[in-house]
C-alpha cells in the first residue's frame, strides 16, 4: 500500500537541497529521470498496490533520516547498529558500479548502474521495514518497480527465482575478513513475489541517494517480508530455475527461512515476532500480519503453510 | 596509609563513583533525549553489561585478596555486589516495562519459552535474596556459615548471565564469550588459590573470605 505523504511539493524541496551538496547524487539522480525534481508517482502504481490506505494502522510516523541511515544491520561492515554507517560511507566505492546479470535470461551481461537503472523512472514509495529482530522503521524509498527491471531483462521460461548478490569485497569491507555469515550475502525471490508491484529496486531515499550503510548504490526492498531479505549493494541479479540457498537460511535454518514473511503468528525460536518496536519509541506495538500489506500479497501464498515455511 | 583506611577512604569512594558513571550516563540521556537511535536497546545493554561487569568485579574480590594478601579488599564486595543488584534491577524494569508492558501472563509465557529469557530471569529472582541478605543485620542472624553457602548462589547467577547474554545475540558471539572466559579463570583462580599467598600477620584470625560483621561498613 502507498501511505500517502501529504505534500509531495515539500518533498521535492527537500530533495532539491540535498542534491545540491553533491554534484554527483544530482547527476546520478538525474539520469535516473527525476530530471525536474518531480518525484513520480504513478497513478498506475497506487491502483496496483491498492490506493493510498489510510495510515489507519497505528501511527506510520516516517523514521528520521538521521536513524534510517544510522541504525543499520551490514555486517560486511560489523555486527553492531553503528559500524555500518561509520565505514560504510568511508570504504564503500559505490562508482563505477557493475550489475552481473545472469542465468536463466535472454541475454546474459553486464550492466553499468546507469545502464541499468536510467531507463526506469523513479517513485517514492514509503514502506514500513521490519527486521526480524524485531524493530521496525517507516522509510522513503526511492526506486523503481522490481517487476519492470525484470519484464526488460527477459528471463526464460525456465526461470523460477531471481536471486539477489551482495558485494563481498575484503578489501571495502571489513566484516567479510570473518566468516560471520557464509559470504558473499545472496537473497533470492520467487518469480511471482518479484514481479509483485510492491517490490523495489532501491536506488535512495528520502529523495536523495541511497546513504552507503543502506545499501547504496542498488539494494532490494520487499516491505511484506523480513529486512533481511533485502539484499544491499547488489552487484548481480541471478535468475535460476532452482530455490537459491539464501544467506541467513544457511547460517542458521531453524531461525531464518526463504519466505521470511512478517509473520505475528509464527515466533522466532529465541523471540516473539507478535511484537515490534519502531525504533525510537520505548513501547511495543502488535505486528501485522505481512507487515500491514496483507491485502496486497497475502493471495501469493495461498494454501501455503505459513509457519512450515517461515 | 594504613590498608583499612585506603579501603574506606579511597577505594570505596572511587567505586561508587566508577560504578555510577553506567547510571548517570543513562539519566543523562534520557534528560537530553538522546539515548541512541534505540532508546530501550541503549538502556538494557548499558544495564545488562554493568551487571555482567560488576558481578565480575564482585567475584575478583576472593581471589585478588588471596593473590595479594590485602585481606581488606573484602569490604568492597557487598558495594560491587549491591551495585551489581543495581544495574541488574534497573535492567529487569527495563524488560518488565518496555518489552512486555508489565503484563504478567506474557512475561510468564516469554520465561517458559525462551531460554534465554530464563535464565536472565532466574538469575536475577536469585540475585533478590543475595542483596536482601546482605547486611551486617543478616550476617549475624544467619551465621557466618549459613550466610555463606546462600551466597554462594553468586556462581550460578554469574553463569546463568553468561548464558542469558550468549543466548541472545543473533550470530557475534564474541563479546558473550569473553565475559565466559573471564568467569571462568575467576572461578578457576577460586580453585587454584586457595589459601592467601602471602602470608601476614593479622591480629584477628577468622574464616576465611567472609566478611567481618562488625567491619564491614
Amino acid at each position: 500500500m502507498l501511505i500517502g505523504r501529504p505534500c509531495d511539493i515539500r518533498t521535492t524541496e527537500i530533495t532539491d537541497e540535498r542534491l545540491f551538496w553533491d554534484r554527483r547524487e544530482w547527476l546520478a539522480s538525474v539520469s535516473m529521470g527525476i530530471a525536474g525534481f518531480c518525484l513520480d508517482r504513478t497513478p498506475g502504481a497506487a491502483a496496483a498496490s491498492g490506493g493510498a490506505a489510510a495510515a489507519g494502522k497505528g501511527d506510520d510516523k516516517l523514521t528520521p533520516f538521521e536513524t534510517v541511515a544510522g541504525y543499520n544491520n551490514f555486517y560486511e561492515y560489523g555486527t553492531d547498529k553503528e559500524s555500518p554507517s561509520e565505514l560504510a560511507p568511508k570504504l564503500l566505492k559505490t562508482r563505477p558500479w557493475t550489475v552481473s546479470v545472469e542465468g536463466e535470461v535472454k541475454r546474459p551481461a553486464t550492466y553499468a548502474y546507469d545502464d541499468l537503472v536510467r531507463p526506469h523512472r523513479a517513485v517514492e514509495r514509503v514502506y514500513r521495514h521490519r527486521c526480524v529482530e524485531g524493530w521496525s522503521m517507516v522509510v522513503p524509498w526511492l526506486g523503481f518497480p522490481l517487476g519492470d527491471l525484470v519484464r526488460r531483462l527477459e528471463p526464460t521460461s525456465r526461470a523460477k527465482f531471481v536471486e539477489f548478490t551482495t558485494l563481498a569485497d575484503p578489501v571495502q569491507m571489513p566484516g567479510i575478513r570473518r566468516p560471520v555469515l557464509p559470504w558473499p550475502y545472496v537473497e533470492a525471490l520467487r518469480m511471482d513475489e518479484a514481479m509483485h508491484p510492491l517490490a523495489l529496486m532501491v536506488t535512495g531515499l528520502y529523495g536523495r541517494a541511497l546513504p552507503a550503510q543502506n545499501g547504496a548504490p542498488l539494494r532490494l526492498v520487499v516491505p511484506w517480508k523480513y529486512g533481511f531479505k533485502g539484499a544491499k549493494s547488489i552487484v548481480r541479479i541471478r535468475f535460476t530455475e532452482r530455490q537459491p540457498r539464501t544467506t541467513w537460511n544457511v547460517a542458521a535454518p531453524d531461525e531464518y527461512g526463504f519466505y521470511a514473511n512478517v509473520n505475528p503468528a509464527v515466533d522466532h525460536p529465541r523471540w516473539s515476532q507478535a511484537r515490534e518496536r519502531r525504533v525510537g519509541e520505548f513501547f511495543k506495538r502488535p505486528t501485522l500480519p505481512f507487515n500491514g500489506y496483507a491485502d496486497q500479497v497475502a493471495s501469493l501464498y495461498a494454501g501455503l503453510d505459513l509457519r512450515a515455511n517461515y | 596509609m594504613q590498608r583499612a583506611r585506603f579501603v574506606t577512604r579511597v577505594l570505596k569512594p572511587a567505586i561508587w563513583l566508577g560504578a555510577l558513571v553506567p547510571a548517570a550516563r543513562l539519566a543523562w540521556g534520557a534528560w537530553t533525549g538522546d539515548l541512541g537511535d534505540e532508546p530501550v536497546e541503549t538502556i538494557q545493554r548499558t544495564t545488562g553489561l554493568s551487571t555482567l561487569v560488576l558481578l565480575l568485579c564482585t567475584l575478583a574480590v576472593t581471589p585478588l585478596r588471596r593473590i595479594s594478601g590485602v585481606a581488606e579488599l573484602i569490604r568492597v564486595r557487598r558495594l560491587l555486589g549491591l551495585f551489581a543488584f543495581f544495574y541488574a534491577s534497573l535492567h529487569a524494569f527495563s524488560y518488565f516495562v518496555f518489552d512486555q508492558a508489565l503484563s504478567a501472563s506474557e512475561i510468564a509465557r516469554d520465561v517458559v519459552k525462551h531460554p534465554w529469557v530464563t535464565v536472565g530471569f532466574t538469575a536475577f529472582v536469585l540475585l533478590v535474596p543475595l542483596a536482601v541478605t546482605s547486611t551486617n543485620g543478616w550476617i549475624r542472624r544467619l551465621g557466618g556459615r549459613r550466610w555463606a553457602r546462600l551466597h554462594r548462589l553468586i556462581y550460578p547467577v554469574a553463569v546463568l548471565g553468561v548464558l542469558h547474554f550468549l543466548w541472545l545475540v543473533k550470530k557475534d558471539h564474541r563479546e558473550p564469550l569473553l565475559y565466559g572466559a573471564v568467569l571462568l579463570a575467576l572461578l578457576g583462580l577460586r580453585v587454584l588459590v586457595r589459601r592467601p599467598l602471602v602470608k601476614r600477620s593479622s591480629r584477628r584470625v577468622q574464616a576465611p573470605d567472609l566478611p567481618a560483621a562488625r567491619a564491614e561498613s
